[in-house]
């Protein structure tokens, strides 16, 4: 008589991902597939998928998907969920996506404090384009396009997404996690289960930021990878809660 | 049905929108369609949609992209700049197979432009605008009462046909009022069926779905049946309007306002001893190449009279090649077409002369020009310092 | 007695799963799968105690844990 302790969420479908190995993307649509399941929302979910290495993620949610525009998720998101009030959909971005070309996007999605979850991948460079600078690259990071590493003189320094949108009155729920440890990946599927019950009561806009380790583009392998999150990342962005406004 | 209304041309559009369905709506303030946006902001809740003014062009017609996969009658409105902004959204849901609904009440362009009335966006609106190989379905009104009653047009070629369609105004269709009445009963959006590829939280049991602009490898079946689409709109859902063509010697193609000038045009011919016809296009794409053809075999001349440095000129050489000498009365910029000025350049086409060829290089006539840069000004100065 | 299994066609050998094992159960396969990976495997099941540390690393969906 043998139980399954733990195993593939129902609401994800059977096809391997294709992210590299040891890369965030597939524990953090894990943890997505079990909140799904355990708060049994799955038939009402859509999801919009960004452009970025996500392009594909329609493959592995089992729910209707909807793919477009770069950047454009969160309005996409609010087009479906303003038409089917009832769903509960979810925006699943990048750091290219969200905070650079689909800044003001996200910004106004969190001024109206859409009713959506917001899951916000930041590993700190394009992935799918070859590893170029990203908003929220590290000064001194080398990058494609900033083949020196990025210089605040040319290129600025890198954002906080979760510390600029709590500003925003309409920003309801926002926590920065990380996936490299198993204590983390709990604590960050705390949070996203948090996120999308947010949307079920109503609360407004919620989003959650996860830090993850992109090993090909960082030119790392895994357990190097791991370290720069450790190391250089979380410096610059601290886990932990950024707002936290229940139902009104 | 309705009663005669008067009303201003951007309000019986909005209004005929909701009539037709319409339950989604995003935009942006941009003259001269505001009433739009103010219209939809007053009445699309009590009609049990959701309204939206969103943060940019580009945030509104990606609005109406989720909007539209959900399977509702989504739609929205700008002017020309604005949807300038709007063709990235625009080829996405083309290529998304995406049905909904654009308005563009022209202003003049390029860039900023002004704010008065033009048909600038002809090019735009036909032939693409956005990047691949796509066509929108592009519907032009010439009257108020065109005005509110094509969103349900717009609406049910767009459906049936999976793509975006165009309403092509122009700022002063959209600001007059004229007389008008709904030649249809309010449609009550929740009665229609749901369509086979829309996303949904009512599954009943089917697989998922999902609505996608990337296609891969797929690529080229999709554009390939994409393509047998807009054969078939070509070849059965060409509209157009024909005055006083059966017998004419000159025939003046004109869409929307310009069109309203030239039957002035047509209405004076008479008294000068002209014969003077119109061709009205009602859709520009697919524009209605085939019955043009037909009258180009019948008349001396045609000039085609348009608020633009001459855009739909193009299409009705491509529809009557050598068959008729082809002239354009050009009123860029948002000039005002006027029927004893029509009129003349019908009568110049009659002797073989109008404003000119539908070329540019007739302007140059006697112009030169040249820009060049100055030491005697001073020089452009250190650029020390790479990239800021 | 817990246990795990490898799906090694979803396996792509990044080795969390080994990093994250407290009892170090797990190891590296000598076999190459399909996909061109040595996949991770259960090299110690009689100290794995069924935390399920390895199935929350796995960024391939690639392991069930499973109590018999």
């Amino acid at each position: 008589m043998s139980t399954i302790l733990a195993q593939k969420p129902k609401s994800m479908t059977d096809v391997p991902m294709h992210y590299c190995p040891g890369c965030g993307h597939g524990i953090v649509h894990r943890l997505m597939g079990e909140a799904f399941d355990e708060l049994n929302i799955a038939a009402r979910v859509i999801g919009v998928a960004p452009v970025g290495c996500a392009v594909f993620a329609d493959d592995y949610f089992a729910c209707d998907m909807v793919q477009g525009a770069h950047g454009r998720g969160p309005a996409i998101a609010t087009g479906i969920k303003r038409s089917k009030p009832n769903a509960i959909v979810f925006s699943y971005q990048g750091d290219g996506d969200l905070a650079s070309i689909g800044m003001a996007e996200i910004v106004h999605a969190a001024v109206r404090s859409e009713n959506i979850t917001v899951i916000f991948i930041n590993n700190a460079i394009y992935g799918m384009t070859g590893g170029q600078m990203a908003p929220t690259t590290l000064v001194g990071q080398i990058a494609t396009t900033a083949p020196k590493g990025r210089d605040p003189k040319l290129q600025g320094w890198p954002i906080n997404m979760c510390e600029m949108l709590s500003q925003i009155t309409g920003a309801k729920y926002l926590e920065r996690v990380a996936v490299d440890t198993p204590q983390h990946v709990m604590a960050a599927k705390k949070a996203i289960k948090k996120a999308f019950e947010n949307q079920v009561k109503g609360v407004g806009f919620s989003m959650v930021e996860v830090i993850s380790q992109c090993p090909t583009n960082w030119h790392a392998n895994v357990e190097q990878a791991l370290e720069f999150v450790r190391t250089q990342m979380m410096p610059q962005y601290p886990l932990g809660v950024f707002k936290d406004e229940g139902a009104n | 049905m309705s009663q005669k209304t008067l009303r201003k041309g951007n309000e019986a559009l909005a209004e005929g929108a909701i009539r037709a369905g319409a339950r989604f709506f995003a935009g942006y303030p941009i003259t001269p369609q505001n009433e739009v946006p103010e219209y939809m902001a007053a009445y699309m809740a009590d009609a049990g949609g959701a309204f939206v003014q969103a943060e940019s062009e580009i945030a509104a017609i990606n609005m109406v992209y989720g909007a539209a996969a959900t399977g509702t009658r989504s739609m929205t409105s700008s002017s020309s700049p604005g949807i300038s902004l709007k063709q990235e959204g625009i080829t996405y849901l083309a290529s998304a197979d995406l049905p909904c609904l654009i308005v563009n009440v022209m202003r003049g362009g390029p860039g900023l432009g002004s704010i008065g009335g033009a048909q600038g966006d002809y090019f735009q609106a036909t032939r693409g605008g956005g990047n691949g190989d796509y066509h929108i379905i592009v519907l032009a009104p010439n009257s108020v009462e065109e005005l509110g009653n094509f969103p349900k047009l717009g609406f049910e070629l767009a459906e049936k046909y999976r793509m975006p369609c165009m309403i092509l105004a122009d700022g002063i269709l959209g600001q007059m009022m004229e007389s008008m009445a709904f030649n249809f009963d309010p449609i009550d959006p929740n009665k229609l069926g749901k369509f086979d590829w829309a996303v949904d939280i009512e599954k009943n049991g089917r697989p998922k779905r999902k609505v996608f602009s990337y296609k891969g490898d797929n690529l080229i079946a999709d554009v390939t049946e994409r393509a047998k689409r807009y054969g078939l709109i070509e070849k059965t859902e060409a509209r157009y309007e024909e005055r006083n063509t059966a017998d004419c010697d000159v025939l003046l193609v004109a869409y929307g306002l310009s069109s309203r000038a030239c039957l002035e045009a047509v209405n004076h011919a008479k008294e000068q001893g002209i014969k003077v016809g119109l061709f009205r296009p009602i859709t520009l794409w697919p524009f209605p190449s085939k019955r043009l053809l037909e009258l180009a075999g019948k008349v001396k001349a045609i000039v085609a009279v348009e608020q633009s440095l001459g855009q739909m000129v193009q299409d009705v050489k491509l529809a009557v090649g050598d068959k008729a000498p082809v002239y354009l009365k050009a009123y860029p910029a948002g000039g005002q077409p006027e029927g004893a000025a029509i009129l003349a350049a019908a009568q110049a086409a009659l002797n073989g002369k109008t404003d000119g060829l539908f070329d540019l290089q007739r302007h140059a006539e006697g112009f030169s020009y040249e820009c060049k840069r100055d030491l005697s000004l001073g020089v452009q100065g250190d650029r020390k310092g790479g990239n800021k | 007695m817990p246990r795990i299994e490898v799906d090694a066609n979803r396996c792509k050998a990044c080795y969390l799963c080994v990093n994250a094992c407290p009892k170090k159960c797990l190891g590296k396969s000598e076999t190459i799968s399909k996909k061109g990976y040595f996949p991770a495997e259960m090299k110690h099941p009689e100290n794995c105690i069924g935390c399920t540390m390895c199935y929350m690393m796995c960024p391939d969906i690639a392991i069930t844990v499973i109590k018999d």
